[in-house]
């Protein structure tokens, strides 16, 4: 890893640089949405519906109106904007339209949907205005769980889906695998193992709760919109359709940001009606989600039933695989993902690291009366890496084989591989990364070490990729109605020789100001420190996608290298033609200027001519030095590999859990900044613990919510965490610029089968196999204490 | 009800008076009313630690105080670590070098935790600073690189220390303050 | 999540907050010590006093003082101060305690007698008091008054104290050298599922988490005996069958923390 500051290899890239960043946000100067504060603002706060699923027969403003520090209030009738609504491109038997009104017209879906939202001149006078509203409700029998949806004997949570499925796609079915599955159940040369797991509900908690800032400015005619969102333009987009706006009336700007995961890369009802609110009263608005919202009515994510059974050979060779996905999706479908999300992203994934010959899958999105879904960091795949980590474990176990060699057996090991479910495996380190996973825990003494004080140990491992840069193909291939994928980057190059650059791609705590800053000035040959990012604002930056799906590095950063690219190509025009020689003589010198034959002039001198002296400029050249560039994956995407293992160690006497080693053997491609990789890495690694072993979101029988606050809702701490070893492998992605693939989920979607295989490794003395998270300490005890009970 | 108290608060040194409603707590007096916002509010009740400041030199939750009960203490924030200049401070500095933040909205809380518990317990081993640093909540870093840092200003001020109290002549080599380890 | 109005008072004596608290009685007033409870239930608006009465000013309630056989902490004493304190020997079972309060910010403002008037079955000094027979020395408008902590604990939030009473000290009548408290809970810093105390001298148990109060077992049997004597329900996340075996195990644990002879550490044969 380099020293901060130091180069490796004379470039920028590669080197764990300190962070641009990190002044600002070290000496509490960094300015998130709630340290914004504009002259006559207003404090949002929303009535919420307390039922699960009701009618909503009236509501009652005037006591609200009264309270003192109240300025207005608003339901759904009065601020009269149009619904959210997410859609697929799949036929009526595959996808059920259903909208998400930005307050509650008729209907409460879920305990703790917005009514009406209530604005005064502090958030303390806001609270007491939303005690005093009036809200009638008529109690509907609420949907609660998979099997309530899928029964369906009561109300349907959307009138127009009436079995409760919002998703139902079978994306593949290979000919004939039955009469593999047959054939294997039938034969003693072939096994059949089965694996059904349910995983929890999840919150992504970002620490930073969401927020917006919104006032209508008279003098540029637009609704200014600053929130924490992951995708600005979105935003922009919803709210100007729901609003009656025209894009150009509606900015959206993003100040610093306390992280995403996923949770702010969908367009939230409560800053459309804030900026809304904003916009009628002409006043700045200011919402702050509070803790007890954003556990109870904000984006979750991962509560996902999964019933999988696979054939093997006798010698451990995956010959078929059958799934079938249930995704609580909750209330309403995200925008613009849609309630397919986590389906989709399972079905098109699936037989992960493995080469499966034979595969069929369903998956399906049902709609409850619980707080909705999004994306959250990882989509899917923690869940069905987890099914396919125990799968292989499983029949290892029925067949009497190591587990590794199970694995090591079936992994892809011949690139590109186009697999089963159609999609194109670039090159990866899937053997090497498993190998040498194992090889650092033996070295490290883990097998078969036990502690002296009655705790029993095991150790579970977890391989996987991790398909990176969705770009608009593979994005295009899920249906959706709105195809993310390109990014479009600009770059202008100062007087003074320094460098901005826009990214359409976010940072919300990923360092990008940092990272692309690298990548630019590799390629120009100047400082990092003379490169500015500009990101998280739809005036100064062309549409774009934003940060999610580890897309940032991948998608945005090989826009911003190819505009810087192109930029340099201009500065050896104009230099060529300054020093009066072939463009072809010309290069950049990698020291802040352009060779020109045997002239070097520097880019202070160049940028001098092209905007203060432009008579110098040759006929066909304009004056200014800027470019632009786009950059979109066609084929399928980058996979980033790894493989990590976790050794555990389980209280019989408590049914405790210690993580007591983890090690994770990651390849990103090329490492932009090794620091922020490991960083991606450990974090995501600590959410996928806590989804193994500590957090769930849950309800009581009626819909409502029972982990309203960090009592309830367990995130782990520091002694919970692990510290985390990890080892880099480096396969670069052929198609990016530095060869870099993305890095932000990876963590995330190892960890659960890491802990899992760990936890019932240890187990294997009791005969007990888990496969639901969060583990419960209570069922650890239990199958911990069988004998003696 | 909405009566207004008048709150003398004393913050990074500097004397406010304050009339305030008394529920204003104290993470909302020193971000909106004093314009300090550097603490930052993460659950208002008590468990994130994102609002973490000194009272009299000990880390609390500003979120469970309200402003009209800490008159007369010393209250300290993330705005007061870096000198007047900017120059950022040896534990801020450590926590750059060690990659301890990212998103850095709980970063003033880690670091107001950090300033007071070793102020209090410079021996700290790494395992105690590990258990302090889980009275806060941090969903980026995965906590490793928080702790190597507090352990690392930790040793380093101890060697600093040291080095002071050290009569060896000086030129000995000495342990350089501004060296990772 | 912003607290309800309320009108504040600060006491400046503990007579001058009794007679607070009697003159504004008809609009619920409360006594706020570290508040590490209150204001977060006053956040979510679980709790909403009309008036707080602030007594973390009074002069002459926080300190330890040993008394004879006695210890007497002032109910102001935050758990940093009695973590932080040498109580040698006899009552170093109430600073080892103090690891198991919440995290070091709570510790350094929530008070001892706070936590005793909060009441919560689990909470350390409820268990610690009721284990070892303190008394809780309350001052009202005809004086001072002790209750035994075996009568205090009424419920969760709950206690024998009247609305117009103010706790000055906590009193551990007696030296506590073979005492111990554990607990279990899935994540450091939170609420046990089952705490469990031992104090060898007199062969009491205190057991937090298996009833609204904490429940003291007198010449407490095997850690078995004591578990299958529990009328305990399910509750989710927790069977009874669970909680039972925490039982077992802590107290186990407990004993051998608290210095009886016999295997310690975690293993399997517990209990």
């Amino acid at each position: 890893m380099g020293e901060p500051g130091l180069r490796r290899d004379g470039t920028w890239v590669g080197a764990s640089v300190p962070r641009r960043e990190d002044p600002r946000l070290l000496t509490g100067r960094g300015r998130f949405v709630d340290d914004i504060t504009l002259p006559r603002m207003l404090h949002a706060a929303f009535v919420r519906g307390t039922e699960a699923h009701a009618l909503l027969t009236s509501v009652d403003l005037t006591g609200t109106r009264a309270v003192p520090g109240v300025v207005a209030a608003f339901d759904a009738a009065d601020l009269g904007l149009g619904d959210i609504t997410a859609l697929l491109d799949r036929p009526a038997e595959e996808f059920t339209p259903t909208a998400m009104p930005v307050l509650a017209r008729d209907r409460i879906r879920f305990a703790g949907e917005p009514v009406a939202i209530v604005l005064a001149t502090d958030p303390y006078a806001a609270e007491d205005g939303v005690e005093a509203a009036l809200v009638e409700l008529e109690p509907l029998p609420p949907v609660v769980t998979e099997a309530a949806a899928l029964t369906a004997d009561g109300p349907p949570v959307h009138d127009e889906a009436p079995g409760n499925v919002l998703v139902d796609v079978s994306l593949f079915a290979t000919d004939g695998i039955d009469s593999i599955l047959d054939t294997a159940l039938a034969s003693s040369e072939q096994v059949v193992v089965t694996v059904e797991t349910r995983t929890g509900r999840q919150n992504a908690l970002p620490l930073e709760t969401r927020g917006v800032v919104a006032d209508w400015d008279d003098r540029d005619e637009q609704l200014v919109v600053r929130t924490c969102t992951q995708v600005p333009h979105q935003v922009r987009t919803v709210l100007a359709r729901c609003a009656g706006l025209a894009e150009r009336q509606v900015r959206v700007t993003v100040p610093d940001m306390g992280g995403g995961f996923g949770q702010k890369c969908v367009v939230g009802r409560e800053e459309i009606a804030a900026a809304a609110a904003a916009r009628l009263l002409r006043r700045p608005v200011k919402w702050i989600e509070d803790r007890r919202e954003a556990l109870t009515a904000s984006f979750l994510a991962r509560e996902q039933h999964y019933t999988a059974r696979a054939a093997f050979s006798r010698d451990g060779e995956i010959l078929a695989l059958d799934a079938d996905v249930v995704c609580d999706m909750g209330a309403y479908s995200c925008y613009p993902f849609t309630a397919g999300i986590e389906p989709l992203m399972a079905s098109a994934e699936m037989p992960s690291v493995y080469r499966v010959p034979a595969y069929r899958v369903r998956g399906r999105a049902i709609t409850t009366n619980k707080a909705p879904t999004a994306p959250y960091r990882g989509v899917s795949r923690p869940q069905y890496v987890m099914v396919m980590e125990r799968l292989m474990e499983r029949a290892a176990r029925t067949l009497g084989l190591d587990a590794l060699d199970v694995r090591r057996r079936n992994l892809i090991t011949e690139f590109p591989y186009r697999g089963i479910n159609g999609v194109t495996y670039d090159p990866g380190s899937y053997r090497e990364s498993l190998d040498l996973c194992e090889q650092v825990l033996r070295d490290e003494g883990w097998p078969g070490r036990a502690p002296d004080d009655g705790r029993v140990v095991g150790i579970g491992y977890a391989c996987f990729s991790e398909r990176t840069g969705y770009g608009s193909g593979a994005f295009a291939q899920r249906r959706m109605q709105v195809v993310p994928g390109f990014d479009i980057s600009q770059i202008t190059m100062d007087l003074d020789g320094t460098v901005t650059v826009t990214t359409g791609t976010l940072s919300h705590g990923q360092s990008h100001e940092t990272t692309f800053a690298q990548i630019v000035a590799d390629r120009l040959g100047i400082g990092y420190d003379k490169v500015t990012i500009v990101q998280g604002d739809t005036d100064r930056i062309t549409y774009g996608w934003g940060s999610f799906a580890s897309r940032s590095v991948t998608i945005g950063g090989s826009a911003a290298a190819a505009a810087t690219d192109k930029l340099g190509e201009q500065l050896c025009m104009l230099a060529a033609h300054l020093a009066g020689v072939d463009a072809d003589v010309c290069e950049l010198d990698g020291a802040g200027g352009v060779r020109a034959g045997d002239r070097t002039l520097p880019f202070t001198e160049l940028a001098d001519v092209a905007y203060l002296r432009a008579h110098l400029l040759p006929k066909d050249v304009g004056p200014g030095l800027t470019a632009t560039a786009s950059f979109d994956v066609a084929g399928d995407g980058t996979f980033s590999n790894a493989t990590h293992g976790c050794v555990v160690a389980l209280d019989p006497g408590t049914g405790g859990v210690e993580i007591l080693r983890y090690v994770c053997v990651e390849d990103c491609g090329v490492a932009i900044h090794p620091r922020v990789v490991e960083g991606q890495a450990r974090g995501g690694i600590a959410q996928g613990i806590a989804g193994a072993l500590f957090e769930q979101v849950t309800y009581d029988e009626l819909g409502q919510p029972l982990t309203p606050s960090f009592m309830e809702y367990k995130v782990p701490t520091a002694a919970e965490i692990p510290d985390v070893r990890i080892e880099h492998l480096e396969t670069p992605c052929a198609f990016t610029a530095n060869g870099a693939k993305g890095a932000g989920e990876g963590g995330t979607i190892g960890a659960p089968a890491a802990v899992l295989n760990a936890v019932n490794d240890a187990l294997r003395h009791t005969g007990v196999e888990l496969d639901h998270t969060p583990l419960a300490r209570a069922d650890l005890y239990a199958a911990l204490n069988r004998e003696a009970s | 009800m909405t009566d207004v108290q008048l709150v003398e608060l004393t913050v990074n040194g500097e004397r406010h008076d304050l009339a305030i409603p008394p529920r204003r707590t104290l993470a909302d007096v020193l971000r909106h009313d004093l314009g300090l916002t550097g603490t930052h509010v993460g659950c208002e009740h008590g468990i994130c630690g994102a609002c973490t400041v000194l009272v009299d030199g000990a880390p609390a939750r500003a979120c469970l105080l309200f402003a009209a009960q800490v008159e007369y203490a010393a209250i300290s924030t993330v705005e007061s670590l870096a000198g007047p200049d900017g120059e950022l401070s040896d534990l801020q500095r450590c926590f750059g070098e060690h990659h301890g933040l990212q998103c850095g909205f709980c970063t003033p809380g880690f670091l107001m935790l950090a300033e007071g518990y070793l102020a209090e317990e410079p021996h700290a081993t790494r395992e105690e600073i590990r258990e302090v640093v889980a009275s806060n909540l941090c969903r980026c870093t995965g906590y490793e690189t928080i702790i190597d840092a507090v352990d690392d200003c930790a040793s380093r001020r101890r060697a600093a220390l040291q080095a002071a109290l050290d009569p060896v002549p000086a030129a000995a080599p000495r342990p350089d303050p501004g060296s990772t380890a | 999540m912003k607290p309800a109005a309320f009108t504040y008072h600060r006491a400046s004596s503990v007579r001058d907050a009794v007679t607070l608290l009697g003159e504004l009685a008809d609009d619920d007033p409360k006594v706020l010590a570290g508040g590490q409870s209150l204001v977060a239930m006053m956040n979510f608006r679980m709790a909403r006093p009309g008036h707080l009465v602030d007594i973390t000013h009074v002069p002459g309630l926080a300190g330890i003082r040993r008394d004879g056989d006695a210890l007497r902490i002032g109910a102001l004493t935050t758990h940093r101060a009695v973590e932080k304190a040498d109580l040698g020997p006899d009552f170093r079972v109430l600073s080892d305690a103090m690891r198991w309060v919440g995290h070091l910010p709570i510790r350094t403002r929530g008070t001892v007698g706070g936590s005793i008037a909060h009441s919560d079955a689990t909470a350390e000094w409820c268990l610690l008091a009721t284990l070892l027979d303190a008394v809780v020395v309350a001052e009202g408008p005809a004086g001072r008054r002790e209750i035994a902590a075996g009568e205090f604990f009424l419920g969760p939030f709950t206690t024998a104290l009247d609305p117009d009473e103010v706790i000055v000290e906590i009193v551990f009548p007696r030296p506590a050298p073979r005492a111990a408290l554990t607990e279990y809970a899935d994540r450091r810093g939170d609420f046990a599922v089952v705490a469990a105390g031992i104090d060898l001298d007199t062969g009491s148990v205190v057991l937090g988490g298996v009833g609204t109060v904490p429940v003291l077992v007198r010449d407490a049997g095997s850690p078995a005996a004591i578990a299958d004597a529990l009328d305990l329900r399910d509750e989710p996340g927790a069977p009874a069958s669970y909680r039972r075996g925490l039982v077992r195990t802590l107290v186990t644990r407990a004993r051998a923390a608290a210095g009886a002879p016999g295997p310690a550490g975690t293993g399997a044969l517990d209990g």
